[in-house]
């Protein structure tokens, strides 16, 4: 029993990640129908940033500030070179432009900072609290806290500032939308703003126990859009639901079954969820018109 | 000149006599290295084009099936004593047998989660090949015995040159005649609107499945020459994620739809980075500019947009 709720444990801890990662994905594809897969990178360099402007000297607190304020520029930056001047071009050129963008950004950080693993200290030390005969560790609390936070933060901007309704009219409809006077483009940036800023906090929240290095976006970005998908692409609900089974699936898969394929169970998972529900879990099923 | 490039045998005879004579103005063997790696990236990105450009179906776990044609040779020649042609023939029955078996409940998915579910099989693929060290030698890769056919062992990339010339020739005939076939006409109209296909009795699934054996059968083939060209295999390098992508962009970058595309699209892909490993540390960086420039500046396509000058007089 300790285990299985070990294993839960951790697969939370993960899974809130995976789950800030999906929410940026929904937030940038509600406003855009853009598939950002450098979604990653944002949680990459919120953590080298914070590692390396540490290591210059600055307090972390400061540090982690400064590193959610460059990475909410990078995304801007991705909006205005990137996404914005290939407005109209197909679905695939823009996934291969945002993974062009997160190959750019991993090889800026090679280049920048280095290739090697680093760690931030956690914000309440590293004694494990034990619960059930289970070890939690006090940074696990501060991810799922923090996780827990911005998702209540989102949610309430979403319904309860007339931003939020912007938002939501532009993932509606882009053209009813500009008709009745929302600067749909400046939606679309403060899209990429917020998606980078919340990727940004997941990687400095989350690096203190996974540890960072310049190529984590990769598989951050796959994981992300894989638990987008699981639970339906355009449904907020569905991305942290996606992102949490996601965490555990791995979690108990790893512990269960095999920790090499534990990734692999992950997609085996969703692969077979999408084979019974083509739309995802939370999705709406959608039907082609001529 | 554009009825030149829509008229099929003027192309392969074209493409034929460009790498007929290519080895006259080769300088090295480096050379030659380096235009073979194009003939193979352009047999598979042809592939890929079948599935992309005509059925409109996207896969980003393409260089799965390439993975699989570069181990069917290595274990196949190291583990079975198989001859390489043999093995390569197994790989290649894999990888059909492979997208036979999984391209049915994929296919039926569309848009983002046919790309998601087409990233995992690719991800699968790559797991299975960097953990199943007893085979495959791990993520370090692993030798592949030379190949031997009558009683010579084939090495030096320039036979390798002329061999995956000849595929490639072989490759694009293939793929204009099915292009030309009523299969083809099938494909252009699931591409064009499915649902329409469908009303009109095109039996639509029983096609996707059919250029995503294909394909993943291009794929194999090319994978299996890589290995014998470079002489070493490692997943990442012929199943990995980045691989799966620079074939989607070949794709696209040289044309969606555009056979002649697909190879362009592969010499860019495969020369461009090869001119730049001299600022070896920003090889990522420079590489990842290329790929969002070439998208950004020609969404269509190299071909296409050619095309669409010549047709509009430079308008």
């Amino acid at each position: 029993m300790p285990e299985l709720l070990q294993f839960a444990f951790s697969g939370l801890t993960v899974g809130a990640v995976y789950a800030l990662v999906a929410l940026g994905f929904t937030l940038i594809y509600n406003a855009s129908d853009v598939v950002n897969f450098a979604q990653g990178e944002f949680v990459m360099l919120g953590g080298m940033i914070t590692v390396f402007l540490h290591l210059a000297g600055l307090p972390i607190p400061v540090a982690a500030f400064a590193a959610i304020v460059i990475t909410v520029l990078v995304g801007l930056a991705l909006y205005a070179f990137a996404i914005d001047l290939a407005r109209g071009s197909g679905a695939v050129q823009i996934i291969i432009i945002t993974i062009g963008a997160s190959i750019f950004l991993r090889g800026v950080a090679q280049v920048i900072f280095d290739k090697r693993f680093h760690a931030l200290p956690a914000w309440f030390g590293s004694d494990p609290i034990r619960i059930g005969g289970a070890a939690i560790l006090p940074q696990s609390l501060v991810v799922l806290a923090g996780a827990a936070l911005i998702v209540a933060l989102i949610f309430l901007i979403i319904d309860r500032t007339i931003l939020g309704r912007a938002i939501l009219a532009t993932a509606t409809n882009r053209l009813a939308a500009r008709l009745v006077g929302i600067p749909v483009r400046r939606i679309v940036a403060l899209s990429f703003a917020l998606s980078a800023a919340i990727g940004a906090v997941a990687g400095l929240l989350v690096t203190p126990i996974t540890l960072t290095s310049y190529d984590v976006g990769t598989l951050m970005a796959l994981k992300g859009f894989a638990a987008a998908m699981l639970g339906g692409m355009g449904s907020a609900p569905g991305a942290i639901v996606g992102g949490v089974l996601l965490g555990l699936a791995e979690s108990f898969g790893a512990g269960l079954i095999s920790s090499k394929y534990k990734d692999a169970i992950a997609f085996l998972i969703i692969l077979f969820t999408l084979f019974v529900r083509p739309q995802g879990l939370f999705g709406k099923k959608s039907t082609e018109r001529v | 000149m554009e009825r030149l490039l829509r008229n099929r045998w003027a192309l392969v005879l074209a493409l034929a006599l460009v790498l007929a004579a290519l080895p006259l103005v080769f300088p090295s063997n480096y050379y030659f290295r380096v235009a073979a790696l194009v003939n193979i990236f352009a047999l598979a990105a042809i592939g890929l084009n079948l599935l992309m450009g005509y059925a409109g179906q996207v896969s980003l776990g393409h260089a799965g099936f390439m993975g699989i044609g570069a181990y069917a040779v290595a274990i196949g020649a190291s583990r079975f004593g198989l001859n390489g042609a043999v093995a390569m023939l197994a790989g290649a029955a894999i990888a059909g047998l492979l997208a036979f078996l999984v391209g049915r409940p994929i296919l039926r998915l569309k848009g983002h989660y046919l790309a998601v579910a087409t990233l995992g099989l690719g991800l699968l693929i790559s797991m299975a090949l960097t953990n199943e060290a007893g085979w495959t030698g791990g993520p370090d890769g692993m030798a592949v015995p030379r190949l031997e056919l009558f009683g010579t062992r084939l090495r030096g990339p320039d036979t390798w040159y002329m061999i995956t010339a000849g595929a490639l020739v072989l490759g694009v005939i293939l793929a204009l005649n099915l292009i030309e076939s009523p299969t083809g006409r099938a494909m252009r109209a699931i591409h064009d609107s499915e649902i329409a296909a469908r009303v009109v009795g095109v039996d639509v699934a029983a096609y996707k499945l059919k250029i995503f054996v294909i394909s993943a059968v291009y794929a194999s083939i090319a994978g299996s020459l890589m290995a014998f060209l470079n002489g070493h295999i490692t997943p990442d390098g012929t199943a990995g994620f980045l691989r799966s992508v620079e074939l989607v962009t070949m794709v696209v970058l040289g044309g969606l739809g555009s056979v002649l595309g697909a190879i362009v699209g592969a010499a860019m892909l495969v020369i461009l980075p090869q001119a730049l490993t001299i600022f070896h540390e920003y090889e990522h960086l420079l590489l990842g500019l290329i790929i969002m420039a070439s998208m950004i500046l020609l969404p269509r396509g190299v071909i296409p947009s050619l095309l669409a000058r010549l047709r509009g007089g430079g308008a």
